[in-house]
């Protein structure tokens, strides 16, 4: 798999809720691509659509949910890519590719795990679910992945209940559910949040030895900066259903070119920077995706929003590169503005 | 959306562990003990207890923030809430200086004594979205301490309310409002305002940002540092997030099983953490710059945290210490206790604590 045409590859997904209150429109225009190999992560806070975004790309959109727009190219192999979108969501093929090639990891270790079967059964079961294995085979593999990551005591592990294990436990035999067939893609949701920050460095640490050993590609969703330094080559920062900045790790941390991602940054305490020094805020609050301001989503609560024009029309999509881009006018040589706009936090 | 916008910075970054002996505690919390019964079967048998606080002393200082760290499960909330007596200590003293000097042990009151204490310690709890009542206005919410303390009655009580949610932030035309038409940090301010309303002098606030999104998270913590300057309070400040302690704390306990295994001026404990659970804490946190990657010293603990119904002898944190010595450090006579070492304002809860040389958190802060 020596090509370069990227493992998966969303374009303009639009995925909206229709409720009796309205149309929630989610996630409404989202693009970005997994390269092969590589950890992705998803940034952004409460209701952006950082999990729907995930959902799509399994077909698991809950009702009254549905993608409206958008491809989701998949290309594990050398072959032609499939459009993800038109799959039937209960067909073969995507059965097939769920938890076969793409798999997922959820927030909630406990509540993910059935506390009416074993870890075993639960193991096995998907083992035999997307590999021709018999039954002492499966259970050889099953013990060989709880190894893998890091359960002691394997063979005796697979003889217990979820709720018998600690949250982190729990975590880890997720994950060896989730890779339990080799996936080529990963999709991570939150898998540390409900964790102490002990647990979180090694399920992280996990994390980036098993990517490391097989080569797969990691889709990391968090709200979390700390972790996305820590695991990300690339970073895709989300506002409202949007995708409002893309980069290296690097070039998000360091030159980030969105307003948006500028202000989260300053807004975050960094350990280390002392005690007592005031954190940069940004006004008001992420509005409702039912509620989505007119323009750019970040105009209310932007700095350097530009009155008639942010407030009315569109962001442009601004790309410096092929992982780098940014939905802001301010970025845009062919408009009135432009520089090099920064607000700057008490960032020592 | 706050109104006032004056810069503390520095002001409460002053080193306060300097002056340990000579200032005189608000709090002062002796022994103490909050057991929970654990029951089986179906006669409810009591078949032993979790010592979800276990034999605590700590003294908090009028006018800082102390935090209050450590892993889920650790003790934190019990011990916040039983300071509050929202919860009922099993043993121990809890020495409150009143307004006139005097020392009242809050833990031997009975209810009816408590009462008039109660308006002064008051808790802001953690989960903006649960703990609000959904069938109350703000105007009820935030008026109910002041009513049922019967001070205060009829158009005095809405001046108070009003003037209150103005403190923190939001407008008093939303007074009529039921709490689902706000977003979860005004949600939180209207908690805030809630344990305010009455003035206390003590706030107790639980994990109380913990629920919040990073660019409202900011908000709330200059809120309450704003408040702090204005009215004079003192905060015990719980929480598992170790940057935002830092931020807003001038000192920090850190708690394991129960028990408080180190107290410092929060500059010393980041720089020189003296128990090896704060050094693995501190390691573990993600910092948010990438080329922090692998910087400082990588400390990795167990997932298995004892039970906390049946702690390991000598030191609790034995099990999971990458320094512990067998013979010395699991003997259950040689427990360590909570001392004075080093530079003497320092203390921590460890018999190597003088010789690790133990790795705190570096001042190499990234950023643009
Ligand atoms: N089944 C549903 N019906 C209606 N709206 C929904 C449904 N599922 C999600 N939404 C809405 O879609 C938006 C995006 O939700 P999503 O779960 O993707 O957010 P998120 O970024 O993962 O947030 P979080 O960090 O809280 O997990 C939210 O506003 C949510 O209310
Ligand atoms: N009402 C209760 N009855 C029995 N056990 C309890 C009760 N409340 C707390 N515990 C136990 O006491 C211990 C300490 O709990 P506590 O809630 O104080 O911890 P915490 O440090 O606040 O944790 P977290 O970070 O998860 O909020 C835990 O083992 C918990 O299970
Ligand atoms: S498009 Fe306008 S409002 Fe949006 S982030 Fe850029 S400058 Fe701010
Ligand atoms: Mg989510
Ligand atoms: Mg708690």
């Amino acid at each position: 798999m020596s090509h370069d045409e990227p493992l998966l590859a969303i374009d303009g997904l639009k995925t909206h809720f229709f409720t009796r209150e309205g149309t929630v429109r989610a996630v409404d225009g989202v693009s970005l691509t997994v390269p092969r190999g590589k950890t992705v992560c998803v940034v952004g806070e409460s209701g952006c659509g950082k999990s729907v975004t995930a959902r799509s790309v399994l077909g698991l959109v809950d009702e009254p949910g549905r993608i409206i727009d958008g491809r989701i190219a998949w290309q594990p192999g050398a072959g032609e890519p499939v459009d993800l979108t038109t799959l039937d969501p209960k067909g073969e093929r995507m059965r097939r590719i769920r938890g076969g090639e793409i798999s997922m990891v959820f927030q909630e270790p406990m509540a993910s795990l059935s506390p009416m079967y074993t870890i075993g059964d639960q193991l096995i079961e998907t083992i035999r679910l997307h590999l021709p294995l018999g039954k002492e085979e499966a259970r050889d593999r099953a013990v060989e992945q709880l190894r893998r990551v890091g359960i002691p005591r394997p063979e005796e592990r697979l003889d217990a209940y979820s709720f018998q294990l600690s949250g982190g436990m729990c975590q880890r035999v997720m994950i060896a559910i989730a890779l339990a067939a080799d996936p080529a893609l990963l999709i991570a949701d939150e898998p540390t949040t409900a964790l102490d920050v002990t647990t979180q460095a090694r399920i992280i640490d996990l994390l980036r030895d098993l990517q490391a050993e097989t080569g797969m590609s990691v889709l990391f969703i968090t709200h979390d900066l700390g972790v996305v330094a820590e695991i990300a080559d690339e970073v895709v920062v989300m506002y409202l259903g949007t995708v409002v900045e893309r980069g290296g790790v690097d070039e998000i941390f360091h030159d980030p070119k969105h307003p948006y991602t500028n202000a989260l940054l300053g807004s975050i305490p960094r350990m280390g920077a002392g005690a007592g020094r005031r954190l940069a805020t940004i006004r008001g609050n992420v509005p409702h995706p039912s509620d989505r301001p007119a323009g750019c989503p970040f105009h209310p609560r932007c700095d350097a929003a530009i009155g008639g024009v942010c407030d009315v029309s569109d962001p442009p999509h601004i790309v410096f590169g092929e992982a780098r881009s940014v939905r802001c006018v301010l970025h845009d040589d062919g408009a009135a503005v432009g520089g090099d706009f920064r607000v700057d936090g008490e960032r020592a | 959306m706050t109104t006032m916008n004056h810069d503390i910075s520095g002001a409460s970054g002053v080193e306060a562990g300097a002056d340990e002996e000579t200032a005189t505690p608000i709090l002062d919390v002796r022994g103490l003990t909050v057991h929970f019964p654990i029951k089986k079967g179906f006669l409810s048998r009591t078949v032993g207890h979790v010592r979800a606080v276990d034999g605590i002393d700590l003294s908090v200082r009028a006018g800082e923030t102390l935090g209050i760290v450590g892993e889920s499960g650790c003790g934190k909330t019990t011990l916040g809430r039983s300071v509050a007596r929202v919860i009922e200590p099993t043993a121990g003293q809890i020495v409150y200086r009143d307004t006139a000097g005097r020392n009242v042990d809050l833990a031997e009151l009975n209810a009816r004594r408590l009462r008039p204490y109660q308006r002064q310690i008051r808790v802001v709890f953690q989960d903006p979205f649960s703990s609000l009542n959904p069938r109350m206005t703000l105007r009820q919410i935030v008026g109910e301490p002041l009513r049922t303390s019967g001070t205060v009655t009829g158009s005095e009580l809405d001046d108070r309310v009003a003037s209150m949610l103005e403190r923190v932030g939001l407008s008093p035309k939303y007074m009529n409002r039921y709490p689902h038409a706000f977003s979860g940090g005004e949600r939180q301010r209207v908690n805030i305002a809630r344990a305010l309303v009455l003035g206390p002098r003590v706030v107790i606030a639980d994990e109380p940002v913990s629920a919040l999104d990073v660019s409202v998270r900011a908000q709330i913590l200059n809120l309450l540092r704003d408040l702090q300057e204005e009215l004079k309070l003192t905060y015990l400040f719980v929480s598992h997030d170790l940057s935002v302690v830092e931020n807003i704390c001038d000192r920090v306990a850190v708690m394991y099983l129960g028990k408080i295994v180190e107290v410092a001026g929060t500059a010393d404990l980041y720089a020189q953490p003296r128990h090896p659970y704060t050094e693995a804490l501190l390691s573990a946190v993600p910092r948010p710059d990438p080329r922090l990657r692998g910087a400082g010293r990588r400390i990795r603990l167990a997932d298995d945290l004892p039970d906390p119904a049946n702690p390991p002898p000598g030191c609790y944190f034995h099990t999971r210490c990458p320094y512990a010595v067998p013979g010395v450090c699991d003997v259950a006579e040689r427990a360590p206790l909570l001392t004075s070492s080093g530079s003497g304002h320092r203390v921590a809860a460890c018999v190597r604590s003088d010789e690790l040389g133990l790795a705190g958190v570096g001042s190499e802060v990234g950023g643009p």
